[in-house]
């Protein structure tokens, strides 16, 4: 769990993606309970509102269901589902910034894929 | 609870604190009020509580006008930066006084806060240090669970943890029963993630009525070469811009996902920094139109 949340980005978006970050991770499993919209105003002050907007988008994409009176669980399919998910906008959020900043300093192809490879290496 | 303001004016002389502000409030949301010093935040709160009379227009609470009507003022609450309590009344008075006057006090919820805070019950009010005398607002605003709390400044001289403390139950109370909770404040840094919706008022008048999350997805902070700047903010609604070798940032109304697909890098604006940039530019454009 990130201790703070920042302004750099939507709060839900942070919300969201610590849950997903968890669950991919393994911190969270299929079937257990993650923290309510309540819990999690309260650990980072924030509007319950905001938080349930983050959870909520989890469930329409089926990583996490609720259970009435419960709270809200990970879903079994969640893992696979996020990591596929993760997966379609690893090229656009990593390897296209890779690319753009090679471009600037003059990496050729050849001597970018070197150093991936280097770093299987290490 | 349903707040409605109408045209709502008021004049001291020839300045207008409020100049014909229009706006609804419906949900029991937590609501920011900001604006820079004068901007009539106050004057706004004072006439929901019923404290003063507008000089023109109306302001409701479901139907009904403030002023002198206890039927209104007792689902009002509205706890200032100070003097909100009489010099001479005891501690333990204040909270006996308010509870006979708010019919939904939590007598409980009062006795854990001043115990929390260390008020004690039989200490006169004008004993009590700048940062106690908050804490005793902090702890009849919250007891007195009120549909419509509001909360101007309340803090002055309350240390880093006590507002800490005070955000808690705040947030705690408002989780186990949904109320309007109206906040005004300069520290927006602290509780800006807390606002549900911000209204932010400039000299007299209503700049932005939004919901947070949305102006957090709206208005984004651009920056990137200068031409790719420019030619980004082009027919959009910018906030303000600035610029720095051959680098610029530009606060603007836009697309997130556009912008980073121009390669820019794209952050949100902190609410702070985006009411401090707004009630610049209504500033600057009010300077334009008169000259």
């Amino acid at each position: 769990m990130k201790p703070k949340l920042d302004e750099s980005k939507p709060i839900f978006l942070q919300i969201k993606e610590q849950l997903e970050d968890s669950i991919i991770t393994g911190a969270v499993n299929p079937g257990e309970r993650v923290p309510s919209t309540n819990e999690f105003a309260s650990y980072y002050k924030i509007n319950p509102a905001t938080a349930a907007k983050g959870i909520n988008e989890l469930v329409d994409e089926s990583i996490l269901y609720k259970r009435r009176g419960v709270g809200m669980f990970v879903t079994d399919d969640a893992k696979q589902l996020l990591i596929d998910k993760r997966k379609q906008s690893f090229y656009k959020n990593y390897v296209l910034p890779l690319k753009s900043e090679a471009k600037k300093l003059h990496i050729s192809q050849s001597e970018l894929e070197k150093m991936v490879e280097r770093l299987d290496e290490e | 609870m349903k707040i409605e303001v109408s045209q709502l004016t008021k004049q001291y002389k020839n300045k207008f604190a409020l100049n014909h502000v229009s706006f609804t409030l419906e949900e029991p949301k937590i609501y920011g009020l900001l604006g820079r010093n004068g901007a009539g935040k106050t004057t706004f709160m004072d006439m929901l509580a019923g404290n003063i009379l507008p000089t023109k227009g109306d302001i409701f609470v479901n139907g009904e006008k403030p002023f002198d009507n206890r039927h209104v003022q007792e689902n009002v609450c509205l706890i200032k930066e100070g003097n909100n309590f009489k010099k001479e009344w005891k501690v333990k008075e204040v909270i006996r006084l308010y509870s006979f006057f708010y019919p939904k006090f939590d007598q409980q919820l009062a006795k854990q806060l001043l115990e929390t805070y260390n008020l004690n019950p039989n200490a006169k009010v004008k004993t009590l240090s700048k940062g106690m005398e908050s804490a005793l607002g902090i702890t009849v605003g919250l007891a007195s669970k009120t549909p419509v709390t509001i909360f101007d400044e309340p803090y002055i001289g309350l240390d880093a943890a006590a507002r800490k403390q005070f955000y808690d139950v705040m947030l705690q109370e408002y989780e186990s029963e949904k109320r309007m909770i109206i906040f005004s404040t300069h520290l927006i840094d602290e509780v800006s993630l807390m606002f549900e919706e911000v209204l932010i008022l400039q000299q007299g008048e209503l700049v932005l009525q939004k919901s947070a999350e949305a102006l957090r997805q709206q208005t984004i902070s651009v920056t990137g070469r200068q031409e790719q700047v420019q030619q980004f903010i082009k027919n959009k609604q910018l906030i303000s811009k600035k610029e720095f070798m051959g680098t610029m940032t530009a606060y603007v109304f836009a697309d997130r996902q556009e912008a980073i697909e121009e390669g820019m890098e794209v952050e949100s604006i902190p609410t702070q920094d985006l009411m401090i940039q707004l009630t610049e530019k209504e500033r600057e454009d009010r300077h334009e139109a008169i000259s």
